[in-house]
Order: C-alpha cells, then sequence, then structure tokens
C-alpha cells in the first residue's frame, strides 16, 4: 500500500491545471476527493506521475440554484451536498442518495466531480445525474463543451472526457414530483450490490413522468427509458410497476462478484427497482 | 490511638479493587493518540523491510533476480533463501511440531507466500524495489479442498515426502498432517446406532481471519558492540519469541531482549512467529543497523495467521425425550501450506474436545484429521481459547438439528440436557472436568428477560403471515448455551513448544505506600494495567491508583506465556493474587511488630492490619511499607516484594447464555438484528465495565463472523477477500444495541475466583448469530446452512426454500 514516487502539483486555477495535463499529457491526472484515486495509487493499480491536486481551484466549488437550474462545481464534497438545504429544497434526490456513499470520512473528502468522471459502476452519483438527466461541462485547452450524462459512460473507466479535460460543473433541472435512491449494500462504506434512482411526476391518479436510472449492475450506469415508458400513463399499479421493472432488468448486466452470482443480482435489482419506483410514487 | 476516620465502606471504595467499574487507565493515551506502538518507534539509522510475495498459490521458483533492485539507489539488502540457508534460517520451527519456509525455498505453497526481503533506506524506496525482484515461477496445480487434498497425488509438501510419521503422529497420505482421536469411538457408534432417535449434520465453519486494527510488524536491533539484540514487535507472546528466536538465532537468551508495546489488538493473530520477525532479524544481524517490518492490511489479511477452516460432520443421538445418549464428531481441518497452529503442543486439534458443551452427554468420540492445502498457515483461535469458537458452534448447531429431529423446542431440549449445578466437578466424556456451572438458573434467567414464549408466539404469528401473503420478512430467534474452557494451563498437560504454561507475577511495594507490578502477560485492549491493579487492591490493601501494571519487557517482566485463549486473568490474576498474599504475609509480620503484638493477633482489614478485637489499634499498608524499608525489624529482612509463578490446577469453565432476535428480508437476504441478549457468568467479576466491553467486543466479531466475515479463495487459490472491501468488520452502523447481564459462579481453584471473560462472547456469540437465521427458516423445512450469512447466501436459502416462488 505504498505508491510509487510522483510529482504534486497545485494550481489555482483551472488553466493552471489545464497546462500541467497538457504538458505532461498521459502522464498527469487531476485529484479531487483522493479517496477513488489515491487507493489506487497505493495498490499500484494507478501510475501517476504527475498529481494535481484540484483542491485550491476556487471557481471549481459551490453549489448555485437560480430558478430551477441548479449548478454544482465539480469540487463539491458530498458532506456539502448533503448539508446544503437549499438544494435538498431544490433536489432532495441527491441528499437521500449522497447519505448512500460510504461513510461520513470519505464523504468529507469525496466530490462529486470525481464521484461523476471517476467511471467505477459502482459509484453512485453517475445513475443519479443520469436520472436527473443532468449535463457535465468539460473544460479543455480548446475550451468547454458539455455533455449529457446519460451518453457520457463507455464502459467501465472509460468516460466521454478526454485525457486532458477537466470536469467544471454539472447542472441540471431541478427535479419535480416524487424522488428515491434505493441502494442495497453489504455493509456501510460498500458499494451497492444494486441501487435504483427514481423520480415520478403526477397528474391526478397517473405518472405524467418518469425516469429510472441504475447503479452496479451493469459495467456503466444504466438509464431505463423502456422502464419510464412503462410507467408513464400507468397508474404506478402492481402490474405497470412490474412492467418497468421487467423493463428495467432487460436494460442490465450485472456480474459475479463477492456480493452473489449475477441470479441473486438480477432478482435483488427488481426487488430495488421496485421499491424505488414504489416509494417514488407514493411521495410523487 | 487512631482516628477511625475514614468508615471501611469509603476505605473499601478509595481502594478500586475488586468489583469496581474503575474507570481504564490505559484510555487517557489511547483517546488522545498518544499510544506507543510497533510503528510508532523509530530508532536512529534504522533501515525498513518489505516482501516480495508469490502472486501464485504453487508454483515452483524457477529463478530470482534481484539486480535490477539492488541497483535502486537507497536499497541496502535482497534476502533471499539462499542467503538464509547458510545460517539455518531459510525454514523456521512454527507452534505446531511443523516448520515452515522463511523465504520461498524452491517452491511457494500460498498466494501472497514470502519470496524475498528487501531492506532499504525508507518504506518507498523499499517498496520500489520489491517490484523490481524479477521471480521467475512455474505454476503447478493448486489444492484448496482439503478432501481434494487426501486424494490427490499432488504433493504440497515436497520438503516431507516419504515422512510418515508426524508430530503428532502417523501420516495417512503426502497431504495429510495428523490425526488426533478423543474417546470411545467404538462405543459411541454402538448407542449412537441403537438410539430412538438419531441426527446428522455436516457443517462447514468457514476460514476467517483476527484482522486486529493494528497489523503484525516488528524492529530488529542488533548492537553490534555489546551483542545485543533488542527485538520491539506485536507479540501477544513475548517471553515465548526470546526463547524461540534465542534457539533459532544461537544468540544467547540473555542477551535478547523482548519487547511488546502497545499492540493494537491481537486475537490470536499476533501469537505465532512470522517471517518478517525473521527477516528482520537477520537484516539487522547483517547491516549492523535497526531493521522495521511493518505489514499491511492486505498481507495480515492474506498471509498472517486466520482462524477456522473447519469441516465438521456430527452424529447426535437421543432418547424419544430428548435426552441426548451420544455425539460423535469428525473434523477435517484445513491447516493451509504449513501446520502453524498456536495450540497447546499435547492438543493439534486445540480444545476441540470441548465438543460435548454444556450438556451431560455420556459418551463421546472427536476425531480430527489435519489437511495441507495452498492456502496460508494459520489457525489461530481468533478470540476464543483454542478452537473453542467450533466446539462450540458445533454442538449448538447439532441441538438445534436434533431438535428438528425430535419436533422439540430447541430451549427446552438445552434445559433437559444441561449439566446439572450439583454435577460440579464435572468430568466430560471427552476428558475435561469442569470446574463450576448453575446453567439452569442462567438459562431461566435468559429465557424470562427475553420474553421466550411471548417470542415464539410473535414468530408464529409471522409465519402465518407470512404463508397469507402479508409480509416478505420472517422472524429468527437465536439461542446458544455455551461453556468456554481458559486459562491454559495446568503445565502437566500444557505446554507450547516445551514450556509449560503458567504465568507470573512480580511486586514490589514502594516505601511510601505505592506498588509496581509486572506480569508475564501482555494487554492488546483487555485493559490489564487497570484490572491487574484491581486485583491487588484487595489482595494488599493499596489503591489501584497507586499501582503500576507493567508487561512486556522481557529484560523487567517475570518470564510468561502471554496472552491468548482468555489465559491471563485464569493464570496470572491468580499469580497477580498469590504474590499479593506473600506481600500481606510479610506485612502481617511487620504490622505486628510495630503494633507489639504477636503475628496472630493481628488481622488484615482492607487497607490495614489491626489488632484483633481493638480495631482502633492498626497500621495501615503505607505505614507498613515505610517501615519495610526505614526500620530494623529483627528477624525480617528489609524490602517489600514478591513473586509468583503459578501452575494452574485446572482449567476454569466460564459459560453464558445468549438469545438474539433478527428480522430477515427473504427477498434481499437482508437482516435486521432487533435484540441481542448476552448473560454472561465468568466467575468472581474484577471490573464490570471492562467485562461490558469486552462482551461488546467480542459480539461485535461474532456477529462479524456469523453474518460475513471470511477468508475466501476462488480455484486457483488466489484471495478473494483480501481488502476490507470484502472482508467485512463491523462498524457501529452494523452493530445492534447489546442487552448484557450476568449471573456468578466463582471457580472453587481459583484464589479469587475469576474465570476469564474476553472470549466468551465471541463463541456463544456465534452461533447465536447464525442459530437466529436458521430459526427462521425452520418453519419451512430448514435443518442447516452454513456461515458466513451474508445476503447472497440468505437469499440462496430462501430461494432453495421455494420462497421465492410466485
Ligand atoms: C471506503 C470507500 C467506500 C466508498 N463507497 C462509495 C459508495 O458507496 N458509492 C460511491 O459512489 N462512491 C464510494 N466511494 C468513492 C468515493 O465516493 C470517492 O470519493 C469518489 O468515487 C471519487 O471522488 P473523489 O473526489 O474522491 O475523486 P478522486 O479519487 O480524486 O478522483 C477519481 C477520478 O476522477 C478523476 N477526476 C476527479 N475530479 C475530476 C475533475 N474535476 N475532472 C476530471 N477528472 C476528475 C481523477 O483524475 C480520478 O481518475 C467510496 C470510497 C471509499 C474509500
Amino acid at each position: 500500500m505504498i505508491p510509487p514516487s510522483f510529482e504534486y502539483h497545485r494550481p489555482t486555477d483551472v488553466a493552471g491545471a489545464l497546462a500541467v495535463l497538457a504538458e505532461h499529457g498521459d502522464d498527469a491526472r487531476v485529484l479531487a476527493g483522493g479517496h477513488s484515486l489515491i487507493p489506487m495509487m497505493k495498490l499500484r493499480m494507478a501510475d501517476v506521475p504527475h498529481l494535481i491536486d484540484l483542491q485550491d481551484v476556487a471557481a471549481l466549488k459551490g453549489i448555485d440554484i437560480s430558478g430551477d437550474q441548479i449548478t454544482i462545481g465539480a469540487m463539491t464534497t458530498q458532506h456539502e451536498l448533503i448539508a446544503s438545504d437549499a438544494l435538498h429544497a431544490a433536489a432532495p434526490i441527491i441528499r437521500e442518495a449522497a447519505l448512500q456513499i460510504a461513510d461520513p470520512q470519505v464523504r468529507y473528502m469525496g466530490t462529486i466531480g470525481g464521484n461523476v468522471a471517476n467511471g467505477d459502476p459502482g459509484n453512485d452519483m453517475p445513475g443519479l445525474m443520469q436520472c436527473l438527466d443532468a449535463r457535465f461541462t468539460l473544460e479543455g485547452a480548446d475550451g468547454t463543451r458539455t455533455v449529457a450524462a446519460r451518453s457520457f459512460y463507455e464502459a467501465a473507466y472509460m468516460t466521454d472526457r478526454d485525457d486532458e479535460e477537466i470536469l467544471t460543473h454539472i447542472s441540471f433541472a431541478a427535479p419535480r414530483g416524487g424522488y428515491a435512491y434505493e441502494k442495497q449494500k453489504r455493509k456501510i462504506g460498500d458499494y451497492a450490490t444494486a441501487a435504483c434512482a427514481a423520480l415520478i411526476e403526477r397528474d391526478g391518479d397517473k405518472v405524467a413522468a418518469a425516469s429510472v436510472a441504475m447503479t452496479n449492475l451493469s459495467d456503466i450506469p444504466v438509464f431505463s427509458e423502456a422502464a419510464a415508458a412503462a410507467l408513464v400513463g400507468s397508474a404506478c399499479d402492481d402490474a405497470a410497476v412490474k412492467a418497468a421493472v421487467g423493463a428495467a432488468l432487460e436494460d442490465i448486466d450485472p456480474t459475479e462478484d463477492n456480493r452473489g452470482p449475477v441470479e441473486f443480482k438480477m432478482h435483488v435489482a427488481g426487488i430495488i427497482i421496485s421499491r424505488a419506483i414504489q416509494r417514488a410514487w407514493s411521495r410523487a | 490511638m487512631n482516628d477511625l476516620t475514614p468508615d471501611r465502606d469509603e476505605r473499601v471504595a478509595n481502594l478500586k479493587g475488586l468489583g469496581c467499574s474503575r474507570k481504564r487507565v490505559e484510555d487517557a493515551r489511547f483517546t488522545q493518540g498518544k499510544g506507543n506502538y510497533i510503528d510508532d518507534i523509530s530508532l536512529p539509522g534504522m533501515l525498513h523491510g518489505d516482501f516480495v510475495r508469490s502472486p501464485y498459490a504453487h508454483a515452483r521458483v524457477k529463478s530470482i533476480n534481484t539486480d535490477a533492485a539492488m541497483a535502486l539507489d537507497g536499497v541496502i539488502a535482497v534476502l533471499t533463501a539462499k542467503d538464509l540457508e547458510p545460517l539455518s534460517l531459510h525454514w523456521m520451527p512454527t507452534l505446531a511440531g511443523d516448520k515452515q519456509m522463511v523465504l520461498a525455498d524452491g517452491k511457494v505453497l500460498f498466494q501472497g507466500q514470502e519470496v524475498a526481503f528487501v531492506v532499504a533506506r525508507d518504506r518507498y524506496i523499499a517498496a520500489d524495489a520489491v517490484d523490481l525482484v524479477e521471480v521467475e515461477y512455474e505454476e503447478l496445480p493448486v489444492l484448496v479442498d482439503p478432501f481434494e487434498a487426501l486424494k490427490s497425488e499432488v504433493v504440497l509438501r515436497e520438503d516431507l515426502d516419504g515422512q510418515t510419521e508426524g508430530a503428532h503422529g502417523p501420516r495417512k497420505h503426502h497431504n495429510h498432517i495428523f490425526t488426533w482421536e478423543v474417546g470411545d469411538e467404538a462405543g459411541t457408534n454402538a448407542v449412537i446406532d441403537d438410539a430412538d432417535v438419531v441426527a446428522e449434520e455436516t457443517m462447514y465453519y468457514h476460514r476467517t481471519h483476527p484482522c486486529p486494527l493494528e497489523p503484525c510488524g516488528c524492529l530488529a536491533s542488533m548492537d553490534k558492540v555489546n551483542g545485543k539484540l533488542t527485538l520491539y514487535g506485536t507479540f501477544q507472546a513475548p517471553h515465548v519469541v526470546r526463547t524461540v528466536a534465542s534457539l533459532l538465532s544461537g544468540i544467547e537468551e540473555h542477551n535478547i531482549r523482548v519487547v511488546s508495546p502497545d499492540i493494537g489488538g491481537g486475537f490470536g493473530n499476533k501469537v505465532g512467529v512470522y517471517p518478517g520477525y525473521v527477516c528482520s532479524i537477520v537484516a539487522s544481524i547483517v547491516t549492523g543497523v535497526p531493521v522495521k517490518w511493518v505489514e499491511d492490511r492486505m498481507e495480515n489479511l492474506m498471509t498472517t495467521a486466520f482462524a477456522r477452516d473447519y469441516w465438521m460432520k456430527g452424529r447426535i443421538s437421543a432418547t424419544r425425550e430428548g435426552k441426548i445418549t451420544g455425539l460423535h464428531c469428525h473434523v477435517t481441518a484445513d491447516h493451509g501450506a504449513f501446520d502453524a497452529c498456536a495450540d497447546p503442543t499435547k492438543f493439534p486439534a486445540g480444545f476441540m474436545n470441548i465438543c460435548t458443551g454444556s450438556y451431560d452427554i455420556p459418551i463421546a468420540y472427536l476425531g480430527v484429521d489435519g489437511v495441507y492445502t495452498n492456502k496460508a498457515p494459520g489457525g489461530v483461535s481468533y478470540r476464543c481459547s483454542f478452537r473453542v469458537t467450533e466446539a462450540v458452534y458445533f454442538i449448538e448447531r447439532m441441538i438445534e438439528v436434533l431438535a428438528i429431529e425430535l419436533n422439540m423446542d430447541a430451549a427446552e431440549l438445552r434445559r433437559i440436557n444441561f449439566i446439572r449445578k450439583e454435577q460440579f466437578p464435572y468430568q466430560s466424556a471427552l476428558g475435561w472436568e469442569y470446574d463450576s456451572g448453575d446453567y439452569h438458573t442462567a438459562w431461566d434467567k435468559a429465557l424470562a428477560a427475553v420474553d421466550y414464549e411471548g417470542l415464539r408466539k410473535e414468530q408464529a404469528e409471522r409465519v402465518e403471515a407470512f404463508k397469507r401473503g402479508e409480509t416478505r420478512t420472517l422472524m429468527g430467534i437465536g439461542l446458544s448455551f455455551f461453556t468456554e474452557i481458559v486459562g491454559a494451563g495446568p503445565v502437566k498437560n500444557c505446554d507450547i513448544l516445551g514450556m509449560g504454561m503458567f504465568d507470573s507475577c512480580e511486586i514490589r511495594i514502594h516505601p511510601t505506600g505505592s506498588a509496581i507490578a509486572r506480569l508475564g502477560t501482555i494487554s492488546q485492549g483487555q485493559g490489564h494495567a487497570t484490572t491487574f491493579a484491581q486485583i491487588l487492591a484487595s489482595e494488599i490493601g493499596i489503591p489501584a491508583d497507586s499501582i503500576t501494571i507493567e508487561e512486556g519487557d522481557t529484560d523487567t517482566a517475570p518470564y510468561g506465556l502471554g496472552t491468548y485463549g482468555s489465559r491471563s486473568t485464569p493464570v496470572a490474576g491468580a499469580a497477580t493474587a498469590m504474590a499479593g498474599r506473600k506481600i500481606r504475609a510479610k506485612a502481617q509480620m511487620i504490622a505486628a511488630y510495630l503494633l507489639e503484638v504477636h503475628d496472630d493477633d493481628v488481622e488484615f482489614d482492607v487497607d490495614r492490619f489491626v489488632v484483633k478485637g481493638a480495631p482502633e489499634r492498626f497500621k495501615t499498608m503505607g505505614e507498613i511499607a515505610y517501615a519495610a524499608y526505614n526500620q530494623a525489624i529483627p528477624g525480617v529482612e528489609p524490602g517489600l516484594e514478591a513473586v509468583s509463578y503459578y501452575d494452574p490446577p485446572n482449567m476454569t469453565y466460564p459459560f453464558g447464555a445468549y438469545v438474539c432476535v433478527m428480522d430477515i428480508d427473504v427477498d434481499t437476504g437482508v437482516t435486521d438484528i432487533r435484540r441481542f441478549y448476552a448473560l454472561d457468568d465468568c466467575g468472581t467479576r474484577i471490573n464490570p465495565m471492562v467485562i461490558e466491553g469486552q462482551i461488546h467486543g467480542g459480539l461485535t466479531e461474532a456477529l462479524a463472523v456469523a453474518m460475513g466475515q471470511e477468508i475466501a479463495y476462488d480455484d486457483m487459490g488466489n484471495v478473494k477477500t483480501g481488502t476490507l472491501m470484502d472482508f467485512f468488520l463491523p462498524t457501529a452502523w452494523e452493530v445492534p444495541n447489546y442487552e448484557t447481564d450476568h449471573t456468578v459462579t466463582p471457580s472453587p481453584h481459583h484464589p479469587i475466583g475469576a474465570k476469564g471473560v474476553g472470549e466468551s462472547p465471541h463463541v456463544g456469540g456465534v452461533p447465536c448469530f447464525s442459530n437466529a437465521v436458521q430459526d427462521a427458516f425452520r418453519p419451512f423445512g430448514l435443518r442447516h446452512t452454513n456461515m458466513p450469512h451474508d445476503h447472497w447466501r440468505i437469499w440462496k436459502t430462501a430461494n432453495g426454500l421455494g420462497l421465492h416462488d410466485t
């Protein structure tokens, strides 16, 4: 658990960070909270000769809520997400999900940017961001671009982000209606056996709009359009939930690990998805 | 004439002696980060060691090239088996009479095995150099299943090839280590074959690991000028380490000083001798400067001593009314690549023959076969006396299975079969003499406390509701009644590498009436500095706050066998009381002289000697201590000191009654422990608060083992659970609220009647949590399912019983 040696850079603005990235290319990586990257370095699974610590880049921090538009700086910690009452009022699903990530010590350090940029299928924020239809803003030498969370993930640890780009902030519209983030894990500090984010808007007795996304059930987070379609227009009764769960299960592809074999994960995923939908509906 | 204030009660309270919930004196430093652990120790010029370890579970080592590593700036040496061979240190003896490679000698036998030892200027360079050592391996077939190993052509231990005799008798196969048998097999089989009712079950007690918060490590410092070796390390038995180090190195024992500093938990993991210790010592001798080695978490989990890994096959018979008539147990014990179990020499399966439990079973048999596999060596007693956790899990599961066979309530079945109070001292069918117990009283108290009848009623209603489709949650009631066997042990049958398992205490009273006592044990968090001072306070009338307890430095402490197997209070605690009594005897003579009466005319009273019948005429222990050093007393040597080496006449047998209530979500396998009640009887209670802490800790480790903690291997012998992400270590979040309770049945042979408690909750807790899970599924036809009861295994049980069919 001793990393190889590395150079430590600590820029104070995005331009400074981009300059180091440009200079060292593949040999450089940004460091946010370090709670995914540093363990990888200590296990010598990641070799990072140039580490660019972003903690002094003030521009990457903070939560901004203007009207129904929410913008969160990449370096905002999970703890800060939980602590923000304004964010909780605007998008309560964030606190509910963030409280299920790791433990307080990890959440004091871990950032939303690191969580979504990491590309680990076990991270909870990517699925949540897909559910919220969030957009990620990336800044590189050639300027700034925006990518939808729903099309950002390519494979485990592979994202649409270019190695020389920095994720600066995340934005999404405040969700309306009911919400739920349901997660099964073996213990505190564990990644999901299965997790599901659900948002449901209600119109009278019927589902007006829905969004369902899942965590750690494929090599990337999974947004299930079909699950949402199965709910919209229904009364979110047993048959509709069953149809939605069936559709969502079609979209996932879990693998066996110490949490259990595929058969078990598929079953548990079904339970977790239906609970998320039912809880979101009960709050809609 | 003396003043009689404070009164007697106040004087007793001032002592903070037996029975006082005195705050732990250790905690001031631990809670402020001021402990002094092995990695806090730094010596001038110190070098750092790190291991090159095998990625394979079984492979031939074709070549080791250290050139690139040696070329790295700051690397001082890279040791391989070839370098240790001239010193005969490439192999070392194990505590179980086997031998173990210090560094790979031609082949590797488990993943993570030590292959080369890099010594460098700092810890970072050492880690970089490890990556630069090039080792060429040729993979060999891997055996991770002991039953396969006993059939396989593959010879794991080529060094033993052709040896048909092992340390514990004949070997039946090249991968077989020993057979150990206790009891009357023919007689037992005859009884069982003829019985009204027989229950059979095979259970696997999975491999796990003690995983102390602080991993293992040491710092060796050879002073070439005076020829003295100082060895600091995480040793649960520092004196034994000194003796072994002397025998191995040839350095005379007086030239070796072993120091155990503060230790961050041991639980059996720090009893054995590891290659890191040997390599550090050699490296320090070679370089002439201190060398430190501290393993990391993964190394600790993957390579240092594991626990359990027992396949247990049982047959138990009873009359139709439920009276047990016989018990047969056979164990296939997976010991890994080397037999490095830490058991008393004559007990290769520890005290597994306590497996008749708390029950009056007239005839029994135990047979154990030890087997080599491609797994890490070890087999220590993780928070239990030697293999007692296995024994108690076995019998407490057999009782449950028998209850199913008899269609009887498991609490009632236990009650019918408990050894009765008047049967103590009780001779068990497998050779132990239980010192004291009152099981029925404890059981009735426990069942009443949890309203057992009410719980069963609620459970029956839940089953009905489940069948009607109104709930998906089942309720389990876990029961366990355990008898521990602790305090190894009588020298006549307990030794480790020939060293009898006595223990010791040496006391010096200072002239001003305070004291220091040194013991042969070593605390790893048990709070010895607190509790042993309390024993002494009550024995010699000096307040516990005025007594320093010191352990762990072999230059100053008296020889002892160390701390494990809940032996400190039963053995060293007894030595402490006996040494205290020697002090008191001398103090009595001094008091009599000072009071100008005959020795027999004074008596001890809390903190003083008083003239019989004249309580106003007394000398306090403080006055006596002062006189001992400063007054010429005819016929009495100056000073007030005593030493006691205590060889216990018997083990002590703590016991307890536990109940767990658990809700289980059959769809996800998620469990919720609603209630946990633990009644412990550890005889005389020295410090109720420390006992409570020990019970909470032991139960939490029991929760871990029963509900998820394991060292799992894949077919290639890769460790699947080598980090805390997958190895379950519960936090406050997972831990239920524990309700503790007690009865007091003193040990008749221990000087203060104490029995030891540190491991009881683990021993009793594991079957209790497991039985709760199994009990939940009993109405649906489950007889037995193996631990650990993690989500997916519980789900699998539910699935197998058809509970997911809709
Ligand atoms: C014990 C433990 C348990 C955990 N459990 C969970 C859990 O249950 N759920 C969960 O979601 N997470 C969990 N985590 C991970 C934790 O939430 C991490 O903090 C998070 O995954 C990464 O955030 P970070 O800020 O620490 O990023 P870092 O570790 O610093 O970085 C992660 C990766 O993202 C890149 N990166 C970071 N910031 C940027 C940026 N602004 N632009 C471009 N690239 C960037 C880094 O270069 C690196 O490759 C756990 C971690 C631990 C140690």
